[in-house]
């Protein structure tokens, strides 16, 4: 073996005869290696302290200050940290899920994904294990230090099924992220203002300072279709276990319920609609940047 | 290469391919009926101008985009359909590549990609340090991709098309911006994984004509999405130039010079003028343009020229060049082409997304 040559194959045929092991070993491979870039990155570029931390948690403190001034329930402060920590991941969905495939075919990134051996949804996995890793840092940096400075108690009493709740809201958001970042794939521009868009309305309606059974309607049409709303409405229950002032649409069970068939429902749907798109962007020259 | 008794597929077999990108005011044919069949071991070159359809039959070839028509297969596997089994065995590198992301390390970079090609951890690693010393980027190896120059920008991109051991590799423009020392370490890089295995294939589409004519087995000259010749660099040469000529300088030149003119073989033997010579005009010598029916019948000239009593000084065979060649075929300049294949229009996404760039 040499530089020349790595692992010898007698043929293309051969070479092109993969055992569904090795498609397998080789997906899970590329789910590592797409996450690696932003785990490294969140070890080198340190800018994100102030601009993913410091900042976001200046809006988190105006709603400490407003809270307080209007001498509400010590929870309503628990409730605007947990919510503060939880931005982080929505950040992460539309500016490095949804948009990131759109940024990746600019830089020429799209057409080697596309052209490598592997199912594009490994790829958007790696971008969403890698995400959950940086945005899990944001998000325990802002839990641990407002829950220090504004004096937060939690109360949680059912840690497991508090554990379940994150990480099937998780699953939810990413698997959203995944098929926002399909809809980037095929309108590009306007998937852009789609990102813009969704922005603010989502913190709004999911109730990322408030209990989200304040909003009426519009709190259970949230809950039924935005995964930050439901995961968040479940979590405040587990982690002011007994408080009064929860408020909750559904048992925290019910929604880890929600949050399951919307995890399984968005990543089934990515998938689906990656096929379609990379037919159609296939066919549309969509994959790839320049050049005739 | 492979001997066709081997019924080994060929390693690209184009068909009738024709590719329209919808575009206002009126469709873009990039690729007008392509018909292109590459044998397995050959460095294929494709050469033309920018517009030409180059670059769109590499995406067609590695499955990145459709043939609006016809059909198209590398080593046997339709890339329409066999698009799993096609890239398992199959890189692309293209020129100017921006590939990857900035903050990681040249070697983290290469290990990212060896994880999209299934190699283990250990062994990715094994194989970007060796990678990293052939393309020669070791003193780069742990400085951040986004600091490289142009020229370790293109070796790094070569490594990482090398990566899988692909039985193909699609070259799109290579040496794009490279200065001539990084040019020639890339195209000896490129020729030595050529040779080490046989039956494997490049596909090389190149501006510069020196280095198609150095590298290439076969190449096809493409313009307006159009396969306009294919065969060896010699043999397209001798399309536009069937006879041979040499340029003679020699000491003195006694006697008739139409004598030379009529030796068998001879088409014609003359003296240019002055202002068409570049030599040095302080020399005493004599400049012999001869146009031969083939290459023996210098001997004759050369024999008449002894018995007269005049010495050779210099002797050149002029030879046309893949330029020569274009000119031909085109009935323009491989310059001008690039300034005219220049003006078609864009991809319809491709206007908006430039924009969307630089709003950014």
């Amino acid at each position: 073996m040499s530089v020349y040559v790595h692992r010898r194959t007698h043929s293309p045929q051969q070479a092109a005869r993969w055992s569904p092991r090795r498609v397998l070993t080789t997906n899970l491979r590329s789910i590592y290696g797409r996450a690696y870039p932003r785990m490294i990155g969140a070890r080198r570029e340190p800018s994100w302290v102030f601009f993913e931390i410091a900042l976001p948690f200046l809006t988190t403190s105006a709603f400490v200050f407003v809270y307080r001034a209007l001498q509400a329930p010590p929870e309503y402060v628990g409730f605007v940290v947990l919510g503060g920590a939880m931005t982080a991941f929505w950040l992460n969905i539309l500016w490095m899920m949804a948009a990131q495939l759109y940024w990746e075919r600019d830089q020429g990134n799209l057409e080697l994904y596309f052209s490598a051996p592997i199912s594009m949804m490994s790829i958007l996995f790696g971008m969403a294990l890698g995400g959950l890793f940086m945005s899990s840092t944001r998000a325990a940096v802002v839990l641990l230090v407002g829950a220090l400075i504004y004096n937060v108690v939690f109360t949680v009493d059912q840690w497991l099924l508090l554990l379940l709740v994150f990480f099937l809201t998780m699953g939810a958001l990413y698997g959203l992220g995944m098929v926002l970042a399909s809809f980037f794939l095929l309108w590009g521009r306007e998937a852009w203002h789609l990102s813009q868009g969704l922005q603010e309305p989502v913190y709004f309606v999911s109730g990322l300072n408030f209990p989200v059974a304040r909003l009426g309607f519009l709190g259970v049409l949230a809950v039924s279709t935005i995964p930050l709303a439901v995961g968040l409405d479940a979590m405040r229950q587990l982690v002011f276990a007994g408080s009064e002032h929860v408020a909750p649409l559904l048992p925290a069970w019910a929604e880890a319920g929600i949050l399951l068939i919307m995890a399984a429902l968005f990543i089934g749907l990515a998938r689906w609609m990656l096929r379609v798109i990379e037919r159609l962007a296939r066919v549309e020259g969509k994959l790839t940047m320049k050049g005739t | 290469m492979l001997s066709p008794t081997d019924r080994a597929p060929l390693a690209i077999d184009a068909r009738g391919v024709r590719r329209v990108y919808k575009a206002k005011p009126k469709p873009v044919v990039a690729l007008d009926g392509v018909d292109l069949q590459v044998e397995p071991g050959e460095l294929f070159g494709l050469l033309g101008p920018n517009g030409a359809g180059k670059t769109t039959l590499i995406k067609i070839l590695t499955t990145l985009l459709l043939p609006t028509e016809g059909s198209a297969s590398v080593y046997g596997f339709d890339v329409a359909r066999d698009t799993r089994q096609l890239r398992r065995i199959m890189n692309i590198v293209s020129g100017g590549e921006q590939s990857g992301y900035g903050l990681l390390f040249v070697r983290e970079q290469l290990w990212m990609f060896s994880q999209f090609y299934g190699l283990g951890r250990s062994e990715g690693w094994t194989r970007v340090d060796e990678l990293i010393e052939a393309v020669g980027l070791t003193e780069q190896a742990t400085q951040k991709v986004s600091s490289l120059s142009t020229g370790q920008r293109q070796k790094l991109n070569l490594a990482r098309g090398l990566l899988n051991d692909p039985w193909i590799l699609f070259l799109d423009e290579p040496t794009l911006g490279l200065d001539v020392s990084a040019a020639r370490g890339v195209r000896e890089l490129v020729e030595g994984w050529q040779r080490a295995v046989p039956g494997r294939t490049i596909l090389l589409t190149s501006h510069y004509m020196a280095e198609v004519d150095q590298l290439c087995d076969r190449l096809a000259i493409v313009d307006h999405g159009r396969i306009l010749a294919i065969g060896t660099p010699d043999e397209l040469k001798k399309r536009v130039q069937s006879e041979s000529i040499f340029r003679l300088e020699i000491d003195r030149l006694d006697g008739e010079l139409s004598a030379i003119g009529r030796l068998p073989g001879v088409l014609s033997a003359v003296t240019p003028a002055a202002s068409d010579l570049d030599h040095d005009a302080d020399r005493q010598t004599v400049v012999l343009k001869l146009t031969l029916e083939h290459d023996a019948a210098l001997g004759g000239v050369v024999a008449e020229l002894g018995r007269r009593g005049s010495s050779i000084v210099a002797l050149q065979k002029s030879e046309p060049t893949l330029e020569d060649v274009f000119v031909e075929l085109v009935g323009r300049g491989f310059a001008e082409s690039e300034r005219n294949g220049d003006e078609r229009p864009a991809e319809p996404d491709q206007v908006e997304d430039d924009a969307l760039v630089e709003r950014r």
